[in-house]
C-alpha cells in the first residue's frame, strides 16, 4: 500500500513540477492590475552578449515571472459566467499599486441662496411627476414641453384683462415682457450663485497681493492696508491719499487682540474704571437673557432642520404641526425662567 | 453637476454628455495617450510610434502630423493637445544628432505636466518584423517588471509606475482565464531597459494550473533612460490622493481572531420569555388527568407513537 501511495505522490509532484517556478526572492503581485514585480537581480552575465542568447534568456526569465503570474491568477475565484457552457471567468481584486489620477477629484459645489434658504427653513424637493391628466384631451399629457398638458401658450388666444389694470394695455405684450424678466432674472441669479461659488472655491487666505480684475472690494481693502505696511518704516512715511487716515493701520486692528498702551489717555481709562463698578453695582444682568436665548434658537433651528432634512421621512403637516409645539414649548420655558430669576435675585 | 455649471450651459444633450466625460469625476475613465511625431522624427521613430499605437488601441490617439516642439523645453503645446483630445499621457518621438531616436514618455495632472522621461531606442523590432500571430486589438496585457533597479533607483521607480500606467489598459471588475493572451516584460540590467511582448499560450499540465509557453510577438525594444523631468513631491503625492468616498467600506460586527476564525455579532431585541420556543419535551406535556381538571375540555386525542 505504502508503494502506491509513494507512486501517487511522486505522479503528483511529477506534473506539478512543470508549472512551479523557483525564485530567490517572492515576487510581488497585484492581480488587479495583472501586474508581478520581481526583485530578483537578472543573470547579468546572460544579458550582456548581444543577438540571440540574451533573447533567449529574456525569454526563459519572462517565461517563468508569467507562469508565477499565471498561477496566481488561476487561485482568484473563478465562475462560469453565462451559464454552464460560458467561458472561465475569474473576479479580480481592486488594483493595490497607487497611480496618480488623471484630474483632482471634484469639490462640493457651494450652496446657492435658494439652497442654502430651503436647508435653513427644512423646506425638502418635491419630486413632481412628469406626466399630468388633462382634462380637456382627456389623456395623460407631459407637465411641460411638447404637447403639454395646459395647450401650447404660444397659441393662447384669450388674455383676460385683471382687475385692477389699465384697458388700454396689451395684455400679450405684457405677459411677454414679464416673462422676459422673469427669464433674465433667473439667468442674473444663476450667474450670481456661479460667481459666488467660484469665488469660495478660489478664495486663497493668502492671496498675492498682485491685482486682478476679479477681487471685491473688501479685498482690495485689505490688499492696500497689507501694502500699505509692507514698507521697512511700517507705513509711517508712506505718500497717501486726500481722505486716507494719517497713521498706519496698527498692528492689534482687529477685534480681539486689541491693547491700549498703558499711560495713554487718563481720562478715558477713569471713565472706563467707574462704568466697570457702575456695572458691577447694579441689579440688572449685562447679558440680555431673551436676546441670547434667541439666537441660540434660531441656531437650534437651523441644525435640527438639517438634521431632520436627513434622516425622517416625509410626515407631511402632521410633523410640521407637532414641531411648531415643540418650538413654542422651548419659547416659553426660557422666559419663564428669566422672570423667576430676578425674583430670585431680589428676594 | 460641472456641465450646467458654466456660464454658457450646453444647449444640446450630445454636447453635455461630451463635458461630463471630460469633468473630473470619483471614479475616472481610462487614460488615453497621445502619440506624436516631433519635427524631425525618422522611420524608426514613427515606427515606434506606429505600434505602440496598435497595443494602446483604442485607448490611444495617434497624430499624423509632424508637430515642431521641445517638450522639455516647452510643455504648453504638449498641454494644449492634452487638453483638446482629453489625453493624460503621452509619446512624443523625435530625432536629432545629439539624441538620436528619442521618446519621450510622459503624463499630465489636471492637464498639466506632471512626470516626463526621456528614453532612447537602441534596437527596435517592430510588430511587421516577428511573423507569429498577434493578440486582437484591446486586450488587457499583463505587465511583469523584472530587476532591481526597479526599487532602488527613484527615476526607475518613476518609470515602474509610468509604464504600468501606460499599458494598463481599462480597470476591469474580472477577466476571462483563456484569454489572458499578451504579456509584457521590462527587465532593467544595465542600465538598460529591454521591453518584450509575448503572446501566452496556456498548455495542458496536469493539475489545474496550465503551463505556459510564451512566442515572441509584437515590438521589442532596447530603451536607454536619458533626461528626466520628475514632479515635485508634493505635486505627485497631490496627483496620488484619493477622494474619501473610493475607500472600501468596513464590514462593521464582524471580526477575525488568530486562528481565522470568523466571528459575527448580532444584536437582538428583547424577547418575551414566557413565548420562547423550546424544544417540546413529550414528558413535560400535560397529562389529561392534569387538564380535565383545570377544566374540562375536549377529549384529548390519542398522541401518535413511532
Amino acid at each position: 500500500v505504502e508503494e502506491v501511495l509513494a507512486a501517487a505522490e511522486e505522479q503528483e509532484a511529477e506534473k506539478r513540477r512543470s508549472v512551479t517556478v523557483e525564485k530567490e526572492l517572492e515576487l510581488e503581485f497585484d492581480l488587479g492590475n495583472l501586474l508581478a514585480l520581481d526583485r530578483n537581480p537578472p543573470a547579468a552575465a546572460g544579458l550582456r552578449g548581444a543577438g540571440p542568447r540574451r533573447e533567449a534568456v529574456l525569454r526563459a526569465l519572462a517565461r517563468d515571472n508569467t507562469q508565477l503570474l499565471v498561477a496566481q491568477l488561476w487561485e482568484l475565484p473563478a465562475e462560469r459566467a453565462g451559464g454552464a457552457g460560458g467561458p472561465l471567468v475569474a473576479q479580480l481584486p481592486e488594483p493595490t499599486f497607487r497611480l496618480p489620477r488623471e484630474k483632482p477629484p471634484p469639490r462640493p459645489r457651494p450652496p446657492t441662496r435658494w439652497e442654502q434658504f430651503a436647508r435653513l427653513k427644512g423646506i425638502r424637493k418635491r419630486k413632481r411627476t412628469s406626466l399630468v391628466w388633462d382634462e380637456q384631451a382627456k389623456e395623460w399629457r407631459r407637465r411641460w414641453g411638447y404637447r403639454r398638458a395646459g395647450g401650447d401658450p404660444a397659441r393662447a388666444w384669450l388674455a383676460e384683462v385683471p382687475e385692477g389694470a389699465d384697458p388700454e394695455e396689451d395684455q400679450f405684450a405684457r405677459l411677454r415682457r414679464e416673462k422676459q424678466e422673469r427669464v433674465a432674472r433667473n439667468e442674473l441669479n444663476r450667474l450670481r450663485n456661479l460667481a459666488r461659488a467660484h469665488r469660495a472655491g478660489t478664495a486663497v487666505p493668502a492671496a498675492p497681493l498682485h491685482p486682478t480684475g476679479h477681487q471685491s472690494r473688501e479685498e482690495l481693502g485689505h490688499v492696500a492696508r497689507v501694502a500699505r505696511v509692507s514698507t521697512a518704516s511700517l507705513g509711517r512715511f508712506q505718500p497717501r491719499l486726500p481722505k486716507e487716515s494719517a497713521e498706519p493701520p496698527s498692528r492689534s486692528s482687529g477685534k480681539k487682540r486689541r491693547f491700549e498702551p498703558l499711560l495713554g489717555n487718563l481720562a478715558a481709562e477713569r471713565s472706563r474704571q467707574l462704568e466697570l463698578l457702575r456695572d458691577m453695582g447694579s441689579k440688572k444682568p449685562v447679558l440680555d437673557i431673551t436676546r441670547a436665548v434667541n439666537k441660540q434658537l434660531r441656531q437650534e433651528e437651523a441644525e435640527a432642520a438639517a438634521a431632520k432634512g436627513k434622516k425622517q421621512s416625509r410626515r407631511g403637516k402632521r410633523g410640521r404641526r407637532q414641531q411648531r409645539v415643540g418650538r413654542s414649548s422651548k419659547k416659553s420655558g426660557p422666559r419663564r425662567q428669566q422672570q423667576q430669576r430676578p425674583a430670585a435675585s431680589g428676594g | 453637476m460641472d456641465a450646467l455649471e458654466r456660464v454658457v450651459k450646453p444647449k444640446t444633450k450630445r454636447a453635455k454628455r461630451f463635458l461630463e466625460k471630460r469633468e473630473p469625476k470619483l471614479k475616472e475613465n481610462t487614460k488615453n495617450a497621445m502619440l506624436i511625431k516631433g519635427g524631425n522624427a525618422n522611420s524608426t521613430v514613427t515606427e515606434v510610434l506606429k505600434d505602440i499605437y496598435a497595443v494602446k488601441k483604442p485607448f490611444a490617439i495617434l497624430y499624423k502630423k509632424k508637430n515642431i516642439t521641445r517638450p522639455f523645453e516647452d510643455q504648453t503645446s504638449l498641454e494644449f493637445f492634452s487638453k483638446k483630445s482629453d489625453c493624460s499621457l503621452f509619446l512624443f518621438g523625435s530625432h536629432n544628432k545629439k539624441r538620436p531616436n528619442n521618446l519621450v514618455l510622459g503624463r499630465m495632472f489636471d492637464y498639466h505636466v506632471l512626470d516626463m522621461i526621456e528614453l532612447g531606442v537602441e534596437k527596435f523590432v517592430s510588430l511587421k518584423d516577428v511573423k507569429n500571430s498577434k493578440c486582437p486589438e484591446g486586450t488587457k496585457p499583463m505587465l511583469i517588471f523584472a530587476g532591481d533597479m526597479f526599487d532602488v533607483n527613484e527615476e526607475y521607480r518613476r518609470l515602474k509606475s509610468l509604464l504600468i500606467d501606460f499599458f494598463r489598459g481599462p480597470s476591469v471588475p474580472s477577466i476571462r482565464l483563456a484569454g489572458l493572451e499578451c504579456v509584457l516584460h521590462f527587465t532593467a540590467v544595465d542600465g538598460k531597459i529591454y521591453m518584450r511582448s509575448y503572446k501566452v499560450l496556456l498548455k495542458k499540465s496536469g493539475c489545474k494550473i496550465p503551463r505556459i509557453e510564451l512566442e515572441e510577438m509584437g515590438p521589442s525594444l532596447d530603451l536607454v533612460m536619458r533626461r528626466t523631468h520628475l514632479a515635485s513631491d508634493d505635486l505627485y503625492k497631490l496627483s496620488l490622493k484619493q477622494p474619501k468616498a473610493l475607500k472600501p467600506k468596513k464590514k462593521k460586527n464582524i471580526s477575525h481572531d488568530v486562528f481565522g476564525t470568523t466571528y459575527g455579532r448580532i444584536h437582538m431585541q428583547k424577547q418575551d420569555l414566557s413565548k420562547l420556543q423550546t424544544r417540546k419535551m413529550k414528558g413535560l406535556k400535560k397529562r389529561p388527568a392534569e387538564k380535565s381538571a383545570e377544566g374540562g375540555g375536549s377529549k384529548p386525542k390519542k398522541s401518535k407513537s413511532a
